[in-house]
């Protein structure tokens, strides 16, 4: 049996549960007997060069390049799996939703205590390379469709490997009370 | 003295006090209703509905039903679990729920009741409305991104004169919780902390206090809420 294809992205995300996903210690052993990655921080692979079959998305979107990225997993991942808070509600990166995007600039680039007396010339990133910030942070699942949701912050090393090893193998998952949190 | 009557939950044959409120009887028999608003000691109010069921084939809140003969009450059927779980989810989709970054987190009731109903994500789009955090008073802080109006603050933190600390201001979608202006010197660390524990969220936090209990120790970290009145799920 061919082993099951695993790619995986952090967007407006902190890498958290990408670390947590390697909190699963000695089963990491397991893990390359039952899947081989693809586009993936863990093997650096930048672009897909191959159809998918679960995809682990990290973070929100917050600007047009996250947008981008997540509908690239969309049309290569046959199952997309939203790990995280940030992936499922937008989680710290949210917290501007609600505050205008020049105030958040502003705060970022003028008026901060690092930044008030570093930048005399008042400059904002303006480069044409630089993806632009959405109006808010959206979830995963406002953008594409998403097949399966993950919470935690990060989730539990158990929440992740036990949903990946059920998605692999055809399994039920094993949801034990502790380590399906919030936070 | 009042008289016994007899009920069933779920098929199960159970006895209560008439008048009672079901809840309260579904308790001493050992079965668990959901609740949110309600506080022990406290007239209910059924303001979040959580604790809805089916008696004799209608739906009710069970914490302000008098218990009468014979009811039949429906409380763990498919139908009733996902009014419950919809309701929920709406309290988590209408606020501003960040639990990573709240103090409240792994005591909280309303993120008790998400775990014990395994809500992965909201049904419901988020509205992400634009609320106030409001510091102002030196012993504690109102977070309106986190409060669900069950108006347990106003109903059970009151004064020796019975004057209520805290009470509804504006109405509507505005409606919020505000601090009466004449007690708001009598609010001293203790009554804080009371407030604090009050608040079944992390919308009233006493100051200078934050993430005390270590994580594993928190009150909903090992055992789900309700575990108390039944056997572990």
């Amino acid at each position: 049996m061919s082993k099951a294809v695993v790619a995986t992205t952090s967007m407006a995300g902190c890498f958290g549960c990408h670390m947590s996903f390697l909190d699963i210690d000695e089963r990491i052993l397991d893990l390359i007997e039952l899947v081989e990655f693809n586009k993936s921080p863990i093997d650096d692979i930048k672009h897909f060069t191959k159809q998918c079959d679960i995809g682990l998305l990290e973070g929100g979107c917050a600007n047009s390049e996250n947008v981008e990225v997540l509908k690239e997993f969309r049309k290569h991942c046959k199952i997309l799996v939203s790990v995280g808070e940030c992936a499922l509600m937008g989680g710290l990166p949210a917290m501007r939703n609600g505050i205008p995007i020049k105030e958040c600039i502003d705060e970022a680039y003028l008026n901060a205590p690092t930044t008030k007396n570093c930048n005399p010339d008042r400059i904002l990133p303006n480069d044409d390379e630089l993806p632009m910030l959405l109006d808010r942070v959206y979830p995963c699942h406002e953008i594409v469709k998403i097949d399966y949701f993950l919470p935690g912050c990060p989730p539990r090393a158990d929440l992740i490997w036990n949903a990946l090893y059920a998605l692999v193998t055809g399994d039920e998952l094993k949801l034990p009370y502790e380590v399906f949190k919030y936070d | 003295m009042s008289e016994f009557v007899s009920f069933k939950i779920d098929g199960k044959q159970c006895m209560g006090r008439a008048g009672e409120y079901i809840t309260e009887a579904a308790e001493r028999n050992n079965i668990y209703i959901p609740t949110l608003c309600d506080y022990k000691g406290t007239a209910p109010k059924a303001s979040c509905r959580v604790c809805t069921v089916k008696v004799n084939g209608r739906v009710m809140t069970s914490c302000t039903t008098p218990l009468q003969e014979g009811m039949e009450i429906e409380n763990e059927t498919a139908e009733i679990q996902d009014i419950r779980s919809g309701i929920i989810e709406l309290l988590f989709a209408e606020g501003n729920h960040l639990c990573p970054s709240c103090e409240k987190s792994g005591s909280c009731e309303l993120q008790a009741l998400g775990y014990r109903f395994r809500m992965m994500v909201p049904r419901f789009p988020y509205l992400f409305p634009v609320r106030e955090i409001d510091a102002s008073h030196p012993k504690l802080i109102k977070d309106h991104n986190r409060c669900i109006l069950c108006k347990r603050c106003v109903r059970v933190m009151k004064d020796e004169k019975g004057r209520s600390f805290f009470a509804f201001y504006k109405r509507g979608a505005k409606l919020e919780i505000t601090i009466a202006p004449e007690l708001a010197d009598k609010i001293t660390d203790e009554v804080a902390q009371q407030a604090m524990d009050v608040c079944p969220t992390g919308a009233l936090l006493k100051k200078r206090k934050g993430w005390d209990v270590p994580v594993g120790k928190r009150l909903f970290d090992m055992k789900p809420i309700g575990s108390e009145f039944e056997q572990v799920k």
